[in-house]
């Protein structure tokens, strides 16, 4: 929250200088597409007769209508209150977001007969290799930071070695590496083993940063007050300093689980039968790879609408004793 | 050495990196005795203090708590930290654990009580230090005054041989610093040791056995609180109490 002043401004979208800018420009942005030829044109056929007829006259009809609707929604909007407001905004952009999408010509049937399999196999999968990958990631990052601020010289190289080779290669290399690299060694490896381990090392090494810099971001003299005590260095870490830090790491990490969730569409080039890999090739025998492309965008969409969710959850839990 | 010795410091020396911070302290502190160490800021009083729970290394001399010997190497570092109360400037609490918690912890991670044995512990002292109503509270939701006397509390619930106290009022509204020092007047009444690094000579003069008196590093003077505030020997204590007695 931007802490916002006392004194009370008049609402922006009610500013007859807002209103009548805003009504001007879309009707400017309106007039230079012609939208006679669109359904919009089909819709004022009682008022400007056949819509590729009516020449300037319809043109500059449906651009006024559309921008007196626009104008008209964007004032109602700031009279309701904050919630509102935003659910508001949200769905309308939603729903302009879909008629984008319908203008493709998409094939419903076709997208319904391959959901359930990009759903039980594809969204599993990613869901399953993340999850496994994000747990691994933390435990590496909660060992990484504290090797990180450790006065331990190998403890310390060792782990500035790892965050710095992991982080400045490509994941994409990365899980090329591990898949194709290890069998050399003798280690043969599967391609989900591989994904896991190429996404667990790199996510774990920037994860290493968050948690060392939230780690040290609590007081000096928690430490010093739990050592006084008597605890030791393990209590004082779970019991003290990390359950203060987590608030601070929180939001990276949530950050960095949605990203996990994305970059986990790198492991398809190996073969993984994530959402990436069916979405690239159940289109394919058909040539309709917009649907799969658009029907698997929607998917991780709301699979990170979910984990947005759940950190905003977590946050509120560890927000309680800051309530004064 | 007389069992009733529980702080002992020989000839203590410590240095941060070239600066001398402590310069030769010899310092006894007697079971029961009440301790009030002033000085000018940057004089080591803190530091001092924070040694006798080993918060701070020294590197010269010796320093016995309770019978244990300090050093670098020591193993039960805990044990002597279990036995010595330590009540901080700026209270330290543990912001994400109620006050009630605050004062269980150390009952049950270190003695190993049970969680009813440390809350029966706990609201005894939060009751001590008058404040049992506060219990379920977050510490930012208190006064400060009434943090510190959490802090108090949290350190009672050990049930330590003896308090070391760190300017615990000097960040505390003026108004909030009697209800600390009520406390711990009546702390030292039931007979507890105390070493009180504090500026608030009200409570010196009324509750102290001994004043001492630090500069740059130094015990320059030693004495009862009658004597070293009628008659102060040296001539730098005599220009800090007419520095903050002028007011």
């Amino acid at each position: 929250m931007l802490y916002p002043d006392t004194v009370e401004a008049e609402v922006l979208v009610h500013k007859p200088w807002f209103v009548v800018t805003m009504f001007a420009v879309i009707l400017a942005i309106f007039l230079a597409f012609n939208l006679t030829g669109t359904t919009m044109g089909e819709l004022m056929r009682p008022v400007i007769g056949d819509p590729l007829q009516s020449g300037l006259y319809g043109r500059f009809a449906v651009a006024f209508v559309v921008a007196v609707i626009f104008s008209l929604n964007v004032v109602l909007i700031g009279f309701a209150p904050l919630k509102i407001q935003i659910a508001i905004v949200w769905f309308e952009l939603l729903l302009l977001f879909l008629a984008f999408f319908e203008t493709f010509h998409l094939s419903l049937p076709f997208i319904w007969e391959k959901l359930p399999f990009l759903i039980t196999q594809g969204a599993v999968t990613t869901l399953y290799v993340s999850a496994i990958s994000i747990v691994i990631a933390s435990v590496i990052a909660i060992l990484g930071a504290v090797a990180k601020l450790s006065t331990n010289g190998f403890a310390y190289a060792i782990a500035s070695f790892y965050t710095s080779f992991f982080r400045g290669l490509p994941l994409l290399m990365q899980v090329y590496l591990i898949y194709l690299g290890l069998p050399q060694l003798g280690f043969v490896i599967d391609a989900v083993p591989a994904g896991i381990l190429a996404l667990s090392l790199c996510y774990g090494a920037y994860m290493t940063e968050i948690f060392r810099s939230g780690i040290q971001s609590i007081d000096r003299g928690q430490w010093e007050a739990s050592r006084s005590i008597g605890f030791g260095f393990g209590i004082t870490m779970r019991r003290i300093i990390l359950p203060q830090a987590l608030p601070v790491i929180i939001p990276p990490t949530g950050n960095q689980f949605i990203s996990m969730l994305k970059d986990s569409s790198l492991v398809s080039v190996i073969g993984v039968w994530e959402l990436m890999f069916l979405a690239r090739t159940l289109g394919q025998k058909s040539f309709q790879h917009m649907e799969m492309l658009i029907s698997t965008a929607l998917i991780y969409w709301i699979m990170s609408i979910c984990l947005e969710l759940i950190q905003s959850r977590i946050e509120r839990h560890y927000a309680r004793s800051k309530v004064r | 050495m007389s069992m009733d010795l529980i702080i002992e410091a020989k000839d203590v020396a410590k240095w941060y990196g070239a600066f001398q911070v402590l310069k030769d302290i010899n310092l006894t502190v007697r079971k029961g005795e009440r301790i009030v160490v002033c000085g000018p800021s940057g004089s080591g009083k803190s530091t001092l203090i924070r040694c006798f729970n080993r918060l701070e290394a020294h590197q010269k001399g010796e320093i016995t708590v309770n019978g244990i010997t300090l050093h670098d190497r020591m193993r039960n570092v805990a044990e002597v930290r279990k036995n010595v109360g330590m009540v901080f400037q700026h209270f330290n609490l543990f912001p994400h654990m109620t006050v009630l918690m605050n004062c269980m912890v150390g009952p049950m991670w270190i003695k190993g009580a049970s969680a009813v044995e440390a809350k029966k512990i706990a609201l005894r002292f939060l009751e001590r230090v008058r404040i049992p109503e506060q219990a379920n509270k977050y510490p930012v939701q208190l006064s400060g005054g009434q943090q510190q006397r959490v802090a108090i509390a949290r350190s009672l619930c050990m049930e330590p041989a003896v308090m070391l106290f760190d300017e615990p009022t000097s960040a505390l509204d003026p108004e909030m610093v009697s209800e600390v020092l009520d406390t711990m007047t009546s702390l030292a009444r039931d007979g507890m040791t105390m070493v009180c690094v504090t500026h608030e000579m009200g409570f010196a003069r009324a509750v102290a056995d001994r004043v001492i008196f630090m500069n740059s590093g130094q015990i320059v003077e030693e004495g009862n609180p009658e004597a070293f505030f009628t008659n102060p020997q040296h001539d730098r204590t005599k220009l800090f109490l007419s520095q903050i007695l002028k007011h």
